[in-house]
């Protein structure tokens, strides 16, 4: 199997994938506006402008917000079907991931249901953050 | 825009359609564009002005010895087309240029002279999503369809429902690959691609290319075709991550571009004799619909299943049998466009008696951009 496809962090994203090596899920938001927290991770905040703007952990608490279940696995992701999910986190910006601890079925992946933050380290480099059923 | 200031004088499609092992992408571009040419009685050195995407306006404008005064490099997916043809109208209406030539042209299914896909890993889509295991449109285009059938109480019943009308329409079009009626329990029953979107709920992967020539309506009643004039036009861009789009249930850049051309075209929706939605996942019709205000939130899916949308419908849909059933060669927009020309025209296979206003409209990426474009047959 080929290595499984990994992001290249930049400058403006590195705060993000350093937080998922330690173990946090780190938004961003405005220090001028009351615009909420964003994702994914830019300078400046979408709402005005501002470059005020500051880094925060996340509760890493969110509900399964859409997916669907691919059936032809890209080579990278193994041979079983998988679901590529978005889930709205409680800060409330959505988030594409993958929904682990959980059979990869209709029945078992219920819009809405309750899922939590989890990392799995992919490199040297690299953790992916990953969702799992809130109760798992 | 200023309204029927811009007509559209030639429109093609490429020679043949579907499977072309032995044409080159940028071969479909030059036979789409003298097939054109042709049409509206012109030779490249009439173009002073190329628009395309794919393709870099350069490659286009020397393959066929155009030396132009307004290049259009507007690269945003499939709806490319109707941003070309709208800054085309402003271009001329501006004085830049005067007759411009927008081509298509995708070698989709045989892949002759086509680049590859894939983005950067540093991208904000290589680093947030790419990750996740998307393999291209089937797996990401879909993403926020559970979330919008759950907040609109549709069904997969209503997703199989658009292609088996589109079907209906694919069946009087002698151009379309795909023309054998279909059921609901048909399309359900296709290989699954990706839950809940089953194969037939897909778009087609074929070859093929399409052209327009514009120029000004005062010019245009001098062509050998019967001028379509441009009424109104809308454009608008949202996100290069499906996985951000503003709200799942509906397309910020659709609402913003319809709303805009219906503003410019001086119509309601009642006005409209023809339809073309961008169907590249049977999806794309229930969320244009709605978005650009034929249905009300949560109407979409029944107005089809009356067959509202269907020959003999009100709002005849998708008449050439759409992306699902027709062709699709990646950026669907250009064969859109040309059905609502063959229709205003009134040499659509499957012409609406009639017609009048027909619009176009389109989307790029996934829900990345849109594009739209009222058309009118009746001279200003």
């Amino acid at each position: 199997m080929p290595p499984r496809m990994l992001p290249e962090p930049t400058p403006e994203t590195r705060h993000f994938w350093e937080g998922c090596k330690a173990g946090e899920l780190r938004l961003q938001r405005c220090a001028d506006c009351d615009g909420g927290a964003y994702f994914p991770p830019r300078p400046f905040c979408p709402k005005c402008g501002s470059r005020k703007v500051e880094v925060f952990k996340a509760s890493g608490e969110a509900v399964l917000w859409s997916y669907v279940i691919n059936m032809r696995p890209r080579p990278d992701m193994g041979t079983e079907p998988y679901a590529i999910a978005v889930v709205k986190l409680s800060e409330g910006p959505t988030m594409m991931t993958n929904i682990v601890d959980c059979p990869q079925t209709p029945e078992a992946l219920q819009l809405d249901m309750p899922v939590k933050v989890t990392f799995a380290p992919q490199s040297d480099d690299i953790t992916l953050p990953f969702f799992q059923p809130a109760g798992a | 825009m200023k309204r029927k200031s811009i007509a559209v004088v030639g429109a093609a499609e490429t020679t043949q359609m579907g499977k072309i092992p032995d044409v080159s992408v940028i071969g479909l571009h030059a036979d789409a564009a003298l097939n054109a040419l042709a049409d509206a009685g012109l030779k490249p050195s009439d173009i002073d002005g190329v628009a395309t995407a794919g393709i870099s306006p350069v490659e286009l404008a020397h393959y066929m010895g155009i030396k132009p005064t307004y290049a259009d490099g507007t690269q945003v997916g499939g709806c490319s087309f109707m941003l070309h043809v709208r800054h085309a109208a402003a271009a001329i209406n501006e004085g830049l240029c005067s007759t411009v030539l927008i081509t298509h042209g995708e070698s989709g299914r045989s892949r002759v002279g086509a680049g590859g896909f894939g983005r950067s890993a540093s991208s904000l889509m290589g680093q947030f999503e790419m990750p996740y295991g998307p393999m291209g449109p089937p797996t990401m285009f879909t993403i926020p369809v559970l979330r919008y059938l759950k907040a609109r109480g549709y069904t997969v019943e209503d997703l199989a429902q658009v292609a088996v009308i589109q079907r209906e329409w694919a069946a009087k079009n002698p151009r379309a690959s795909f023309k054998g009626p279909i059921t609901v329990e048909d399309v359900l029953k296709s290989d699954m691609i990706a839950w809940p979107f089953t194969k037939l709920m897909c778009c087609l992967v074929t070859d093929g290319g399409g052209a327009l020539i514009l120029t000004s309506a005062e010019r245009a009643r001098d062509f050998p075709q019967k001028p379509v004039y441009v009424l109104g036009t809308g454009e608008s861009v949202e996100t290069p991550m499906v996985s951000q789009m503003y709200d799942f249930t509906h397309s910020t850049a659709f609402r913003i571009s319809g709303k805009k051309a219906f503003d410019e075209a001086g119509i309601t929706h009642s006005d409209v004799d023809h339809l073309m939605i961008y169907d590249a996942f049977a999806h794309l019709p229930l969320y244009g619909l709605e978005d650009l205000g034929f249905c009300q939130e949560g109407e979409a899916a029944a107005f089809i299943k009356g067959r509202n949308t269907a020959p003999g419908g009100k709002l005849p849909l998708n008449t050439n049998g759409g992306g699902l059933s027709y062709m699709h060669s990646g950026m669907y927009g250009m064969y859109a466009l040309q059905e609502s020309v063959r229709q205003m025209r009134g040499i659509a296979p499957a012409q609406v008696p009639g017609a009048k206003i027909s619009i176009a409209h389109g989307v790029g990426g996934m829900f990345a951009a849109s594009g739209t474009i009222v058309f009118s047959n009746e001279a200003p």
